[in-house]
């Protein structure tokens, strides 16, 4: 017989009995093995992200290259300034994220707290004005779709092509910015459980794998943002 | 059961065992790939499944107790690079033949017959162009080539001859082009293999090859459904088949997906917004080109529109024709 | 010592709570195991009925609209909930972390997370089922599925949730395996059965999200209409099918991947023998799996796509063709000169290289660009799928799941009416397909309710062969039952295997291991091999 299993008093061996470190789940040896494996789900977690984006991004591609003169017009519907704002606000977000593990990493409680509450802030701020932009885009009837219901003419576009197929358009803007709000509202909710276990003292120097994770999806989040900003609202 | 089996391989179809009769000048080669494949395969499956029996046989574990040895071989890497070699060069020899008659199959010839075909649930209808002769099958010459342009007024279908080895999907809003060159003469079958719903097993039609005169009177005659010489009822109870009416209609009085055509003609009947209407021939020829217009109560709005697709003629024909169902 | 003897992960603790909120992969991976024989038997009865209508050419028991309903669900549950699902996270969840010498998957909770996301799913595909069902075909191509009045939301959105579920089990094992494989396990010294679930997983994690935005594309498509994939408002139909095959088609290696590692387990335990070529094995996964993502479009070569890309799609086929048949040849290689033992996996085995070889063999056609436009959706294509999928992913599964019956239940069972229903299934199963090759290829198209007066003969062949298969599966079944109940307790180690799932007890302790397994050697350095005579390599 080849493998032979090791029964020596090994420290975790015993499972209803073992106490390893603070932080250590059953199932691993040490807090490396633990940490490791965290990181590579996550980033294997993004790789799965990012395929779910780039779906988004093929079916704009397809929108774009069937009414390329639809795509230009209307994006003149669509406040870049806002757009603009909300940009440098998750890009303020991301350096506080940032800052957050960080603080975690030099065992600085306060300032993962505050760090976090200013990524919250940031969080809410986006959500804020983009929730204002889809209420102004819904009472003006620029919905996606058969359910776009605007007059056209009284819009003040600098040009009307002529197959002008707004509905396809604000289907685009609508799924996506759709599906990047829906996380940032997730993310909302994961700072605010992180937020709980900082103020309770789990991040410190020697655990802080589940910040840096969350870290990588806030930033994630935010990449995608600075995609869909240039794409929809600045189309040349 | 196994004398059935070799019935179909030898029935009266002029076929082989695998592979129906070859009907176009397309089918002799796309057949002869078959085969290479279909011997190929046979080899390899009698290769490897021969070798798994004489290894099973050979090596079979007695039982009896006696000490048990097995060889010590973990791999091979000139059998590996072998048996990786020769397969990719076979399979480069495939896709090789497999696209030289796939460019034949998509290099239409200058000299074609120009039909546009248009898919509906659940009925093939074909316009001559050169004539403008509209039909619900296919006639052509045997000899030439003929290009069919197709598009769907709904959804995905495909359009497949077995007998000529050729398909291609037929899309709504945009067109698809396919062509074959009739080599036999008869009747050949022409299906839809793109699912399409309820009746697409029932979404068939057939390609009739004449000589080329048989093919120029049929033209000049206006095809099937042009109604030369034919009593305006008898035209419109073939329009009633052709095109697909029989799908939804029915003409014992049972409902089915639509009314039915039994006793239609000046029937009261209510629409689903409670007005009612008398089924006269206004009514049924708004029924055929608008069929949205009004939906009778108890039905779906689901009847594709007939505009374009019924000359003024047929559509009084089919009208002439209700009126003979009491 | 923590556990007392007897003591096992199935009695450690009682109670429907103990496997509702466990976290044990092995529990999760048994839950999984009914939950997959369950829609297995339900999607089965699914194919009879079709099979049954199909007995003769006009309408026998169904209306047309219950037909084509009955086909969609035969589909949708089949690849969906069963075929996907069946080897990974049953018998993939149950063995890997032992295999490993580890005390459970990476991530524990998320494991049973994804197990309830399969049950959300699934409920959703029930409910579509009661509340009118759909009739899209499992494909749910555009136009169709975006127009017809059947319900196809909730069966998408079943689809979606699902992908989630096999989304997170990967994630799960590709982290599981390269960060917690026992000290001394290298690369080279894992079961190949592992190198095959990762090779799966790594293609669950890259080509699931891709179906998520489609199914999502489409539900939006059809409630709001904003004309991507609908000709009527401009969009492309055909775009659908691309977003469509580009993860349906690695899916057809997410179910054949795992069934090629049970195979390759199977064979070498009851050969005695080393597997022939590991490295190529173990690489040749990897390699299916990455060539398997730019093959999608040889499902559309009739769909009106641009001709160039029909021949690089075609080429790339017979690239992914290649690694297979490198795996079926290394397996055939490892019999030589092996101590066959001719026991009811082995059985399995064997019917699984006919079976998959015939199923590999006949993709030779439908990859040849001109006589796909003949064979291209008739029912040489069904034959052909069935061929892979059922002969090749079903019966490796049964095949592994009497492989590691014991090691699940601690049980034996009866290895003549194992070999008994062994025998109907691969008898029932080449009746009912071998004719549909011939039928497809003499023209027969798919999908169809009624069919021409010449295809009546080779319909009624399958469908008698489809109750000659359904009779192996059922005495499979009592045969599993009948084991359950009064099966004799199995040793620790009935078949000699060297992987480190045999080294615990059977069945296995909660925590897998007293102590922590160290490989030394590989697992197919067997015993019975004669190191004194080795030549060559």
């Amino acid at each position: 017989m080849s493998q032979k299993p090791q029964s020596h008093a090994d420290s975790n061996a015993g499972h209803s009995g073992h106490h390893g470190p603070k932080y250590l789940a059953h199932h691993f040896f040490d807090m490396a093995q633990q940490n490791a494996s965290g990181k590579l789900g996550m980033w294997l977690f993004m790789a799965q992200e990012v395929l779910f984006f780039s779906g988004l991004f093929l079916c704009y591609a397809a929108g774009r290259y069937f009414y390329p003169e639809t795509f230009l017009a209307a994006h003149e519907l669509l406040d870049w300034k806002l757009g603009a704002v909300n940009t440098v606000v998750l890009l303020f977000s991301s350096l506080t994220m940032a800052l957050a593990v960080r603080a975690a990493q030099t065992n600085n409680r306060k300032a993962i707290v505050t760090n976090l509450l200013l990524t919250i802030l940031c969080a809410c701020i986006f959500m804020v004005i983009k929730y204002f932009e889809y209420s102004h885009k819904f009472h003006l009837g620029l919905l996606p779709g058969k359910y776009f219901s605007a007059d056209v003419a009284s819009l003040g576009l600098s040009s009307v092509p002529a197959d002008f197929a707004p509905g396809v358009f604000f289907g685009v803007y609508f799924i996506m910015t759709g599906a990047h709000g829906i996380h940032v509202l997730v993310g909302i909710g994961l700072m605010i459980w992180l937020l709980m276990r900082a103020q309770r003292g789990d991040f410190n120097s020697e655990n802080h794998v589940a910040l840096e994770n969350y870290g990588l999806y806030w930033h994630l989040v935010d990449l995608i943002w600075i995609y869909l900003f240039p794409l929809l609202y600045l189309v040349r | 059961m196994l004398f059935d089996f070799v019935k179909i391989g030898a029935q009266g179809d002029g076929g082989t065992l695998f592979l129906p009769k070859q009907a176009s000048t397309l089918a002799a080669n796309q057949d002869a790939l078959f085969y290479f494949i279909y011997y190929l395969c046979l080899f390899f499956f009698v290769l490897i499944v021969g070798l798994m029996i004489v290894f099973v046989v050979k090596g079979r574990h007695k039982g009896d107790g006696s000490p048990v040895k097995t060889s010590a071989v973990k791999g091979n890497h000139t059998l590996e690079v072998v048996w990786s070699v020769i397969p990719g060069i076979l399979m480069v020899v495939i896709f090789g033949w497999g696209f030289k008659d796939w460019v034949k199959t998509v290099v239409t010839p200058a000299n074609a017959i120009d039909v546009r075909v248009t898919g509906l649930k659940w009925a093939w209808s074909f316009d001559y162009v050169a004539s403008g002769v509209n039909s619900n099958r296919l006639v052509v010459p045997q000899g030439q080539p003929v290009r069919l342009t197709m598009s769907s007024k709904d959804v995905i279908h495909s359009f497949y001859v077995p007998a000529f080895r050729v398909k291609r999907d037929v899309l709504p809003g945009r067109y698809t082009v396919m062509w074959f060159e009739a080599t036999e003469l008869g009747e050949f079958s022409v299906l839809c293999t793109e699912y399409c719903g309820t009746s697409h097993s029932g979404m068939l039609s057939t390609v009739k090859v004449v000589p080329q005169e048989e093919y120029e009177q049929w033209l000049a005659d206006g095809g099937d459904l042009g109604g030369a010489g034919v009593p305006p009822a008898e035209l419109g109870a073939k329009l009633y088949e052709a095109k697909g009416c029989n799908a939804c209609h029915s003409l014992d009085g049972s409902a089915k997906i639509g009314p039915s055509f039994k006793g239609l003609y000046e029937r009261n009947g209510e629409f689903v917004d409670g007005k009612s209407y008398v089924a006269d021939d206004t009514y049924i020829r708004q029924s055929i080109l608008e069929p949205q217009a009004h939906i009778v109560k108890g039905y779906q709005p689901v009847m594709p529109s007939y505009q374009g697709q019924l000359n003024d003629k047929q559509i009084a024909a089919i009208i002439d024709y209700i009126k003979t169902l009491k | 010592m923590a556990s007392q003897a007897g003591t096992n992960y199935l009695n450690a603790k009682k109670g429907i709570g103990s496997w509702l909120y466990t976290v044990d992969h092995k529990r999760i991976g048994v839950m999984y195991l009914v939950a997959v024989l369950t829609f297995f038997l339900l999607a089965g009865v699914f194919a009879l009925m079709v099979r049954m209508e199909l007995l003769t050419a006009a309408k026998d028991i169904v209306d047309a609209d219950t037909y084509n309903k009955l086909f969609t669900l035969h589909g949708a549950i089949m690849v969906f909930l069963v075929i996907i699902p069946s080897i990974p996270a049953s018998l993939g969840n149950f063995l890997l972390p032992l295999m490993l010498g580890a005390k459970d998957v990476a991530f524990p909770k998320l494991n049973l997370w994804s197990f309830y996301i399969y049950c959300f799913g699934a409920a959703f595909l029930i409910y579509s089922i009661v509340s009118g069902s759909f009739d899209t075909g499992w494909t749910f191509y555009t136009p169709y599925s975006t127009t017809t009045s059947t319900s196809v939301i909730s069966a998408t959105a079943g689809a979606f949730i699902l992908g989630f579920s096999s989304i997170l089990t990967g994630m799960n094992f590709i982290t599981t395996i390269h960060k917690m494989r026992a000290p001394g396990q290298t690369w080279t010294k894992l079961p190949l059965f592992v190198w095959a679930q990762y090779a799966t997983s790594v293609i669950q994690v890259l080509a699931t999200p891709v179906l998520a935005i489609t199914l999502c594309l489409l539900m939006i498509e059809r409630v709001l209409g904003i004309g991507i994939f609908d000709p009527a408002m401009g969009g492309d139909p055909v775009l659908f099918q691309h977003f469509f095959w580009f993860y349906s088609h690695p899916a057809v290696y997410i179910m054949i991947l795992p069934g090629f590692g049970i195979i390759s387990e199977i064979i070498t335990i009851n050969s005695r023998k080393h597997i022939f070529g590991y490295k190529a094995v173990a690489l040749s996964s990897v390699a299916i799996a990455i060539i398997g993502f730019l093959v999608w479009g040889h499902h559309m070569f009739t769909s009106g796509q641009s001709e160039f890309i029909n021949v690089v799609f075609s080429f790339l086929t017979y690239a992914v063709g290649l690694p297979t048949a490198i795996k079926v040849f290394s397996w055939v290689a490892t019999m030589y000169g092996g101590s066959i033992r001719l026991t009811a996996p082995m059985w399995y085995a064997l019917s699984f290289l006919f079976l998959f070889t015939i199923g590999g063999l006949t993709g030779m056609f439908l990859g040849a660009l001109s006589v796909d436009v003949h064979l291209h959706d008739t029912y040489f294509v069904v034959a052909h799928f069935h061929y892979v999928m059922m002969g090749g992913t079903i019966i490796a599964f049964i095949g592994g799941l009497h492989h590691w019956w014991p090691k699940i239940t601690g049980k034996l069972y009866s290895e003549f009416w194992a070999k008994v229903g062994c025998f109907f299934t691969f008898v029932g199963f080449n009746i009912t397909f071998l004719s549909q090759f011939v039928l497809g290829s003499k023209g027969m198209p798919r999908r169809y309710y009624t069919y021409l007066p010449e295809y009546r003969d080779l319909h009624v062949v399958s469908t008698v062969g489809s109750w000659v298969l359904a009779l192996g599966l059922f005495i499979t079944l009592f045969c599993f039952l009948h084991s359950l109940f009064k099966g004799k307790t199995s040793p620790k180690n009935p078949w000699g295997g060297l992987s480190l799932e045999w080294e615990t007890e059977t069945p296995p302790i909660e925590h897998n291991f007293e102590g922590q397994p160290i490989v030394t050697s590989g697992p197919y350095d067997f015993p019975e091999i004669d190191h004194a005579h080795a030549r060559g390599h």
